[in-house]
């Protein structure tokens, strides 16, 4: 206990040192001179907590943290005894799969337009984290950058729309095209780069693609960004209450049913939820396919990789370009969906947060990514009133899941592969 | 079938291959021994392409591979064992093993992998293992498996023994030398000279990036030089 207290000790007072001038003491303007002055006693008092809560959170952090380790938890999701076969393990994991697809197809008809909405963008997080698993979860190349292709693929719908008139399933393959074609260019400078040196580049190119974003002002209007860009249309049916383009049928009169702004919402939900059942479909299929196979051996060993005649140059290029182009998709549709973009919405902290998604995840488990996507998206939505200390619960969720899940949600498990040279 | 000529290599200033020059014939299990860092893994890695001579000739069958690509070279009938293993330790056995036949269509997949599954039964019994999770011993089984996957005509072995027991280390010599009954040709480089120049046909000595010795495996053993350096007196 001694060996701990004088340690915590210290902790309470570096709080109260880090504290006290931030939150206890405030600026005031008087006329023309800067004075300043002590916060009332309240927040005296709420610093003072603070630093007693730090105090014995250090004293007990070893039982705190045992606490925290015994809570039962959500185990891999679909454990099963040894002696069930991967045969029945697939079944059931389909059934499963089924089921919650079935779900997810029919839950926005009974939920309110906002849950929809939310639901929404906690989809495009999913696509945005499976796409990112590709290249730091399985080809283990940390890139801070990924939001630069999200842009690219936002950016290629809003212009191609803009200068061309073209139609959003039209720009949908050409934006994950672009992504990809980005991904290409950048996959080359770094293909000799490693871990930080590698992050910090592909962190540079994510502000490069922003700050051109926000000065070539001519071609993508700046910061001002881009407006009225369409929503999707369905086989030609749009959704607003009259048609936009010669030709088109809205929606509630092609069925002839009154106008309804709620199935715009259910409409982009459903396309979401399209995209996102075919990330994973693609994904699936490309962890069995070699390629994805070779990602992963690239990111165990790379030595191992070459003496077997393995390009390392063509395997990175390939997570890079096909990661990339998933962003693109996702980038088409978040611009479709809000019907305006601008680098406001590319910041790095976007990157942070799919980052943050994968690595709470669990690198390279699918499932664990879409349950931190939900995680992201919607705790900081619950918890708006503490809209202002987003950061810190961020914070605290991170440490909290260091101590009770350091391989994240699901670490991704092997499967019991047949014998086939796929 | 192997052929190095006067091969120099360096390390930014520092030269690890003085001209090294040396020959391996088709069938033969020729051992390299030398003592730490005289540049035995250099010199197989320089084979490899990576990193490059910067001087000499390196003739595979034939074919002048100086200048070529390593997965060129890596995939024109010759195989490593890396030092170390080098499994990729997050993948299963089998997943392992595919990797090594990346190139090779099913039908030649199934019936090597048959073949290596014969030479290491253990790999069978534990195919869905992640390999990361196996012993020493099996984990360089697992790479020598893994290389042969690539359908070599000649394997290079750099120090299949380290680090394992006695027991494990006559079992691995076994399967080279059953390896070379099958027709393949082994380049094999170890510390462990004494079992490494009894198995040999030829054996090279390399001191300081200088092959300073060479002659049949028996006539090695009982050298003078070769018994004071390396095989304790
Ligand atoms: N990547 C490298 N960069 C710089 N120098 C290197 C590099 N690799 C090896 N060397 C140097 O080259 C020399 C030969 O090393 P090498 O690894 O070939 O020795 P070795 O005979 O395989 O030794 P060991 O039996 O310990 O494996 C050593 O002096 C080593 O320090
Ligand atoms: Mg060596």
């Amino acid at each position: 206990m001694k060996d701990k207290f004088f340690p915590a000790l210290i902790a309470g007072i570096v709080t109260f040192v880090l504290a006290f001038p931030l939150l206890g003491l405030s600026i005031v303007a008087d006329g023309l001179t800067l004075g300043l002055e002590g916060a009332d006693t309240k927040t005296l008092g709420y610093i003072a907590l603070a630093s007693l809560a730090v105090f014995f959170f250090q004293l007990w952090k070893s039982n705190i943290v045992a606490v925290a380790k015994s809570i039962p938890l959500p185990k891999k999701a679909y454990s099963s005894p040894a002696a069930r076969s991967q045969s029945q393990r697939d079944k059931r994991e389909k059934l499963f799969t089924l089921i919650v697809v079935a779900l997810a197809l029919v839950w926005p008809f009974f939920a309110s337009r906002g849950n929809v909405d939310l639901a929404t963008l906690v989809l495009i997080y999913v696509m945005l984290g499976l796409g990112l698993n590709i290249v730091v979860g399985l080809a283990g190349l940390l890139d801070l950058g990924y939001v630069a292709f999200y842009a690219v693929g936002a950016y290629s719908y809003a212009l191609l729309y803009q200068y061309f008139g073209l139609s959003f399933w039209v720009c949908l393959p050409l934006a994950g095209l672009f992504a990809a074609i980005f991904g290409f260019i950048l996959g080359f400078p770094v293909l000799r780069l490693r871990g930080d040196y590698l992050a910090i580049v592909t962190l540079g190119f994510g502000e490069i693609i922003r700050i051109l974003l926000n000065n070539w002002t001519h071609l993508t209007g700046g910061p001002n960004g881009i407006g009225s860009i369409p929503k999707p249309s369905l086989f030609g049916l749009e959704f607003g209450r009259r048609a936009k383009e010669e030709g088109n049928v809205p929606f509630h009169e092609f069925f002839s049913i009154d106008y309804n702004s709620g199935y715009k919402v259910i409409f982009l939900y459903l396309l979401a939820l399209l995209l996102v059942l075919f990330t994973i479909f693609v994904i699936r299929r490309l962890m069995r396919m070699p390629v994805g196979r070779a990602w992963e051996a690239l990111r165990e060993d790379e030595i191992a990789c070459r003496s077997l005649g393995l390009n390392r140059t063509i395997i990175k290029l390939s997570a890079f370009t096909i990661g990339a182009s998933f962003a693109g998709f996702a980038g088409a549709f978040f611009s479709a969906r809000q019907g305006f973009i601008s680098p406001e919405s590319f910041t790095f902290i976007e990157s942070a947060i799919i980052l943050a998604i994968v690595v709470l995840g669990g690198m390279g488990s699918q499932l664990g990514i879409i349950l931190a996507a939900v995680a992201m998206t919607v705790l900081p939505e619950l918890a708006r009133e503490f809209q202002e200390y987003r950061m810190l619960m961020f914070g605290l969720m991170m440490v909290l899941m260091m101590i009770w899940r350091p391989q994240g949600l699901l670490p991704m498990k092997r499967r019991h592969m047949e014998l086939t040279n796929g | 079938m192997l052929k190095l000529q006067n091969v120099h290599t360096h390390y930014g200033k520092i030269e690890a291959l003085k001209g090294v020059s040396l020959e391996v014939k088709e069938g033969e299990i020729v051992s390299l021994i030398g003592a730490n860092g005289a540049g035995k893994s250099t010199l197989l890695m320089t084979v490899c392409g990576d990193p490059r001579a910067s001087s000499g000739k390196i003739l595979f069958e034939g074919n002048d591979i100086t200048q070529a690509n390593t997965p060129d070279i890596m995939r024109s009938g010759l195989a490593i064992v890396p030092e170390g293993r080098r499994v990729f330790a997050g993948l299963t056995v089998l997943e392992n093993l595919h990797m090594g036949g990346f190139f090779t269509n099913k039908q030649e997949f199934e019936s090597t992998l048959e073949h290596v599954f014969k030479l290491f039964p253990r790999l069978r019994e534990r195919q869905s293992q992640r390999s990361g999770t196996m012993s020493g011993g099996e984990q360089q089984m697992l790479a020598i498996g893994r290389a042969l996957m690539t359908k070599p005509r000649m394997i290079f072995l750099d120090e299949p023994s380290l680090g394992l027991a006695p027991i494990i280390i006559n079992q691995i010599f076994e399967i080279i030398e059953q390896l070379r009954d099958e027709g393949m040709t082994v380049f094999l480089v170890e510390q462990n000279a004494n079992q490494a120049l009894r198995l040999a046909d030829r054996g090279y000595v390399l001191e300081n990036g200088e092959v300073v010795l060479q002659d049949t495996g028996d006539n090695l053993l009982v050298n003078e030089d070769v018994r004071k350096a390396y095989l304790g007196g």
